[in-house]
């Protein structure tokens, strides 16, 4: 099974960057597909336009909690337009590919992303 | 790093006098078995003295073993050498077959198969242990029922089935009857001569021998039509060259269960118990999947809130403890185990479950490393799981 993943994967499911919760977010957003089990949880802090800190909550397997580390590096100090502008497929090329079974069932992170920064967005307008 | 094996529901490890008792035919003595000479008579001479191993092991007669590439060929052969045999006879009354929902691949593919030419197939529910109820097993029989295949023992969850019930209501009503066996053949006792069942599938590498080695037990006078047309091997059921140092490997294995399932289970049954019981104990929020009694002596199966199965698996596998999962996702499929779905458990639940079956091998040590390791992989994974914290 080891062989089914990169060791990009393999070293993110291990060592996860940014995990845990945020307790005072400016916006969370969550992606899941409850057939396949996997859920996951994306937290924001944002000054300036810009996201200066992120963290993540995931239930899944090893590609959901690598995909999840992965975004969380690519999108920290990013501006909400550069963040809102990655993708699946960005995510999947840091973590030098995915097997292509995963990619849709557990590359989920870039949705959980975009909800956040919706969620940041929506509560900034009713302010 | 310590390296602990608790798959053996998956495959075993061959055993040291298996192999070499297998190597000279793979060497010198590689004749064919039909051949004349004496190269195939020592060939065939070793074919028959496996046949007798087998049968010798489930009580049956020499010439009710046919011998097969491992358990899915052994159960398509059942199934489809059956079916097709019926599939005219019964034409008017609508040839139909019962199985159950949990059976292994082998037996719900092929029963899926069957279904898209033309054979009705009932599917039977289990209770939350994955026993089937016999009273839906009565009321389902048709007309038309020609064949009961219900597997002797979950090769996930353990839960050994009314095999002895379920072959008396075979008989009530005139059906044959199989059970796929490979997970209980070597582990439960077996008498076809008290058992009223008509077909079984037995694999040799799940007991100590190789992969690619089986057999299917056919009851004297049942007739199967061959699904593999040929030269005519194995009375003419199962033709293709035999796989001879396979096949005298899985009658090793048959002979050595004999002498040894009872020291062997009641050492396992012991070790397993007390995994289960240091698991259920140490880890907040687990529980055990299937029959807490009717079970394979082999088998511990678990459910851990908020955990998924793969990351699980993955993280054991670090600290060099080789388990399943009944999650989908580690057995490249997306959907959730159709046995623990079947149960009742829900798609999130089902991908929260290990499998750990212990073997011959296995130690008192490697339980106490199971038990040391297991908590704290399993609160790393709810520290990063929301389900856990928002449970």
């Amino acid at each position: 099974m080891m062989s089914m993943y990169s060791k990009k994967v393999m070293e993110h499911f291990l060592n996860p960057r940014n995990m845990g919760v945020i307790e005072d977010a400016d916006g969370i957003g969550t992606a899941g597909n409850p057939v396949c089990g996997d859920t996951m949880t994306i937290y924001i802090k944002v000054k300036n336009g810009r996201i200066v800190d992120i963290k993540f909550q995931t239930f899944g397997c090893a590609a959901a909690i690598a995909t999840s580390s992965m975004i969380t590096e690519l999108a920290k100090g990013k501006t909400l337009e550069e963040a809102e502008k990655i993708t699946r497929d960005d995510v999947a090329d840091a973590l030098e590919g995915l097997p292509p079974i995963k990619m849709h069932c557990s590359n989920l992170a870039a949705d959980a992303l975009k909800a956040a920064i919706e969620d940041y967005r929506k509560k900034r307008r009713k302010k | 790093m310590r390296r602990v094996y608790l798959d053996h529901a998956a495959t075993t490890p061959l055993d040291r006098e298996i192999l070499e008792a297998m190597l000279p035919y793979f060497s010198e003595k590689f004749g064919n078995p039909s051949s004349l000479h004496s190269f195939g008579r020592e060939a065939h001479e070793a074919i028959e003295t496996s046949r007798e191993k087998v049968a010798d092991l489930i009580g049956a007669k020499d010439n009710e073993i046919i011998f097969t590439s491992g358990g899915t060929e052994s159960d398509n052969l059942a199934l489809r050498g059956i079916a097709y045999l019926n599939r005219d006879k019964l034409k008017e009354k609508g040839p139909h077959i019962i199985t159950s929902s949990i059976e292994h691949p082998a037996v719900l593919e092929t029963c899926k198969d069957l279904e898209r030419e033309g054979f009705e197939i009932k599917y039977l529910n289990v209770d939350k242990y994955g026993l089937i109820d016999l009273d839906e097993l009565q009321n389902s029989v048709t007309k038309g029922t020609f064949l009961i295949s219900i597997m002797f023992a979950n090769n996930e969850i353990g839960t050994i089935e009314p095999v002895e019930e379920i072959g008396k209501i075979a008989r009530e009503y005139d059906v044959l009857f199989h059970t796929d066996a490979v997970q209980a053949v070597g582990k439960i006792n077996i008498d076809v001569r008290k058992l009223p069942v008509d077909l079984l599938s037995i694999s040799a590498h799940k007991m100590y021998g190789p992969k690619g080695a089986g057999a299917l037990f056919v009851r004297e006078g049942v007739k199967l039509k061959s699904i593999q047309t040929g030269g005519g091997h194995e009375g003419g059921i199962r033709s293709g060259t035999e796989n001879v140092p396979g096949i005298v490997g899985l009658g090793e294995a048959c002979r050595l269960a004999k002498i040894r399932m009872e020291d062997d289970n009641s050492r396992i049954k012991k070790l397993r118990d007390r995994l289960i019981k240091g698991i259920l104990n140490s880890v907040e929020e687990s529980y055990l999947n299937g029959h807490p009694e009717k079970r394979l002596p082999n088998n511990a199966h678990f459910r851990f809130t908020a955990i998924e199965g793969e990351s699980l698996v993955l993280s054991l596998d670090q600290k060099g403890i080789a388990a399943s999962t009944g999650s989908a996702c580690s057995s490249k499929k997306l959907k959730a185990s159709h046995v623990l779905l079947a149960i009742g458990l829900s798609p999130v639940e089902a991908h929260g479950s290990l499998r750990l079956t212990l073997g011959r091998e296995n130690t008192e040590e490697d339980v106490d490393y199971v038990l040391e390791v297991l908590p704290d992989v399993i609160g790393r994974l709810r520290e990063i799981s929301p389900l856990w914290r928002n449970r």
